[in-house]
């Protein structure tokens, strides 16, 4: 009691102090504790993600010697990515891959996503069944498409010579193997996203729906001017990181095209470059600005998308 | 979630690489330190498991000899040794001795990873270099100094299908055959509505057409390494050859073909009768059911002359060790005539020390491997320079395209030959 007088008495005096000491005892405090908890992700974040993110720009400048040794190239290893024609066939290849799967895993996995969110017998194991590619390893699951893609002895051509269709050689047909990458592809992300888009359906209010149906709008109707609208955030997500998804595929087409393939050239992306150079052939520095590129390009397509999302995303 | 789940594994992972360099580390002072009491344990990084026991029998016998100095063996897988050994070169942390390969041994040995051997072979009394064949010494030199004592050679030899033969009544291929013996006994053997075909010509180097620009008196690269041999007649005729008989013959499967099943496969299944495979296949043979009952290896065919691509591994220690002494004597005791022995007995690998081989021939009783070492006579060795890697990418994404039909050989061969010169022009 007499600590709060004599706080009270010395109130008009030294007031700004006072708080600015009170408050800034109990957000230090805080503070402390934040910084604390954040501490073992910023540290994973700069170790794992920053830093080498910052010397793979610089490397970008170098032409990489044997065992770390580099000499500073300046603009050469940029001046020489954009005459290769190899980079720019690169650059189709993953804008092709991108252009195919995103919608048909985004229409997909939000057609899945409301047929679940339905009250039907057993959802709990469709709900899995489409999960699962997510759980398996990508390269385990590339292993089995391509004996599933193989032209003589594989099941999808087997199946259908039964119906008396030739099949097309999938994984060695350069018009057709990255319609088989991307068939991979749209297969293994539509159950992560179907995830998302379930969470997103799952908080519309079912009265709006009720409501909907009292006026007399068809499902179909509903589904376009309820379920849409309001799911849009979540569809957001969805679309912003499956472009950058598409954008960095690499695992199915190393695993599911050989090295020795006449379809490697119109299939092989940005990153599938990227590692050629950098761990195949050494040249450390020319993979680095190929990663740099690819870089630039998800950043203006992400900065588009977020512009964008204005037109169409309801909040 | 996807991403919140790479960066736990990432973490995870982080923080087991972390740990063990912590036990890494550990473990290098406590053997350091008890160096003082005479105590040495050696790391030997190879990259193959087969041969596992081999080496453990021959770092045993060390051990015996030389009671103060351990040798840990340890085996990582070939697809990871190179990016372990790359790291760890760049980081300081080589082992004390490990397997070198002759495609990478110019970039180790250029850029003084590799400890400088030629003085204490030259004062060595159990090490001889002229025992080795010639150019696997010289694969292992840079600048006239030794890098590395050569382990080990393989050379490529023809597989045939016995049971196959027998079905189309082709005699079995002798020492006799010619380049056309191989085309004709192909095409009886070849069975279109079976799907088996005579004779697996795939798009490789070392177990494919190299050995026949060879045969053929032609050059994969000129003797001062500085020009790719493609763009010459002796190259371009077998390259012809060679091609024909996917495209032209259709005694073998296509590229296409091979891109989506192994020409390994392929002769595994008994869909090829015939293919050129290097006699580091034979234990994966000899383990293989259908090949080990049905199958077996003879030498070459001849072209204008006999020839097989050889190679060979060598053993090399670490510039940066803190055991010279200790790493130098145990690469001498694996140089040495005893050591080869052992590893001959193994029968995983053909010593390369002369006059071995017949230990290792004792053991090969599944298939008639002796002609992969009697091949040695005239085995050339195979083509190599500072970036092996870089143009031997570069020259088979140029052939692709003869081999799809796309361009014609001569073309395909004139492109190599300039893709490989402008990389061979950077190594000097």
């Amino acid at each position: 009691m007499i600590s709060k007088n004599e706080s009270i008495a010395e109130m008009p005096k030294n007031k700004n102090i006072t708080t600015k000491k009170k408050i800034s005892k109990s957000t230090l405090n805080e503070w402390k504790w934040a910084y604390i908890m954040i501490f073992p992700t910023f540290i994973g974040l700069m170790v794992l993600n920053i830093i080498p993110a910052i010397q793979t720009l610089f490397l970008s400048f170098e032409k990489a010697g044997a065992f770390g040794k580099s000499t500073w190239v300046g603009l050469d290893n940029y001046k020489k990515l954009f005459q290769d024609a190899a980079v720019m066939r690169a650059v189709f290849n993953t804008l092709e891959y991108a252009i195919i799967s995103v919608p048909a895993i985004v229409i997909l996995s939000l057609i899945v996503a409301v047929l679940l969110n339905k009250k039907v017998k057993g959802t709990t194991i469709y709900r899995t069944i489409y999960f699962l590619p997510m759980v398996a390893a990508p390269a385990a699951i590339a292993m089995v498409w391509r004996w599933l893609f193989n032209s003589q002895y594989g099941l999808i051509n087997y199946v259908l010579s039964i119906i008396g269709i030739n099949g097309p050689k999938w994984i060695t047909d350069p018009n057709v193997a990255i319609i088989s990458i991307a068939i991979v592809g749209i297969w293994s992300a539509i159950g992560y996203n179907m995830v998302l888009l379930l969470a997103g359906l799952q908080e519309i209010p079912k009265d709006y729906y009720e409501a909907a149906s009292i006026d007399g709008a068809s499902p179909l109707r509903q589904f376009f001017t309820i379920t849409i609208p309001l799911v849009s955030p979540t569809m957001f997500f969805v679309v912003v990181t499956s472009v950058i998804s598409a954008f960095q595929v690499f695992d199915v087409i190393f695993m599911m095209i050989d090295k020795t393939s006449t379809a490697l050239e119109s299939t092989q992306s940005l990153v599938y470059l990227f590692y050629k150079y950098s761990f195949v052939l050494n040249d450390k520095g020319y993979g680095s600005a190929i990663v740099m590129l690819l870089l630039a390009i998800i950043m203006i397509v992400t900065v588009i998308q977020v512009k964008c999302q204005k037109k169409w995303v309801n909040y | 979630m996807k991403k919140s789940i790479k960066k736990l594994i990432s973490v995870i992972a982080a923080t087991v690489a972390v740990g063990s360099m912590l036990v890494g580390c550990g473990g290098s002072t406590s053997s350091s330190g008890s160096s003082k009491g005479g105590d040495v344990t050696l790391t030997y990084a190879i990259w193959d498991k087969n041969q596992e026991p081999g080496m453990r029998a021959m770092a045993d016998a060390f051990e015996k000899k030389n009671p103060g100095i351990k040798v840990n063996v340890e085996v990582t897988a070939w697809d990871q040794y190179w990016t372990k050994l790359d790291a760890a070169a760049s980081g300081g942390s080589l082992p004390d001795v490990f397997w070198m390969h002759p495609n990478q041994a110019a970039r180790y040995a250029s850029n003084s990873v590799l400890l400088d051997i030629t003085d204490k072979i030259k004062s060595s009394s159990l090490v001889s270099l002229d025992k080795f064949p010639k150019d696997l010494v010289k694969v292992y030199e840079n600048d006239g100094k030794n890098y590395a004592i050569p382990k080990d050679f393989d050379t490529i030899g023809l597989w045939y299908n016995k049971t196959l033969f027998d079905e189309a009544g082709v005699a079995y291929p002798t020492d006799k055959w010619t380049w056309d013996d191989l085309l004709n006994a192909s095409k009886k053997l070849t069975n279109a509505e079976k799907g088996i075909y005579g004779f697996g010509a795939p798009m490789d180097l070392q177990q494919g057409f190299d050995n026949f620009i060879f045969q053929n008196g032609g050059q994969v690269l000129s003797d001062d390494k500085t020009k790719s041999g493609f763009d010459t007649k002796a190259v371009k005729d077998t390259m012809q050859w060679y091609i024909d008989l996917s495209l032209k013959e259709k005694v073998s499967p296509t590229q296409n073909q091979f891109s989506e099943n192994t020409y390994t496969a392929f002769f595994e299944s008994g869909k090829t009768a015939m293919g050129l495979f290097g006699s580091w296949m034979l234990s994966e043979f000899g383990a293989n059911e259908y090949v080990a009952k049905n199958c077996d290896v003879a030498v070459l065919p001849q072209g204008k002359q006999r020839a097989t691509i050889y190679n060979g591994l060598g053993n090399a220690i670490a510039a940066n060790t803190t055991h010279k002494e200790e790493a130098w004597k145990f690469v001498e005791y694996l140089g040495s005539e005893e050591a080869n022995k052992i590893q001959a007995e193994s029968g995983v690998a053909i010593p390369a020390y002369e006059g071995t081989t017949d230990a290792w021939m004792k053991t090969q009783t599944k298939f008639n491997s002796k002609v992969y070492a009697e091949m040695l006579a005239y085995a050339k060795i195979n083509p190599y320079s500072k970036e092996t890697d870089k143009w031997q990418t570069a020259e088979k994404e140029a052939l692709l395209k003869a081999f799809t039909g796309e361009a014609s050989v001569s073309d395909a061969c004139d492109e190599a030959a300039k893709k490989v010169n402008e990389i061979l022009a950077t190594e000097k």
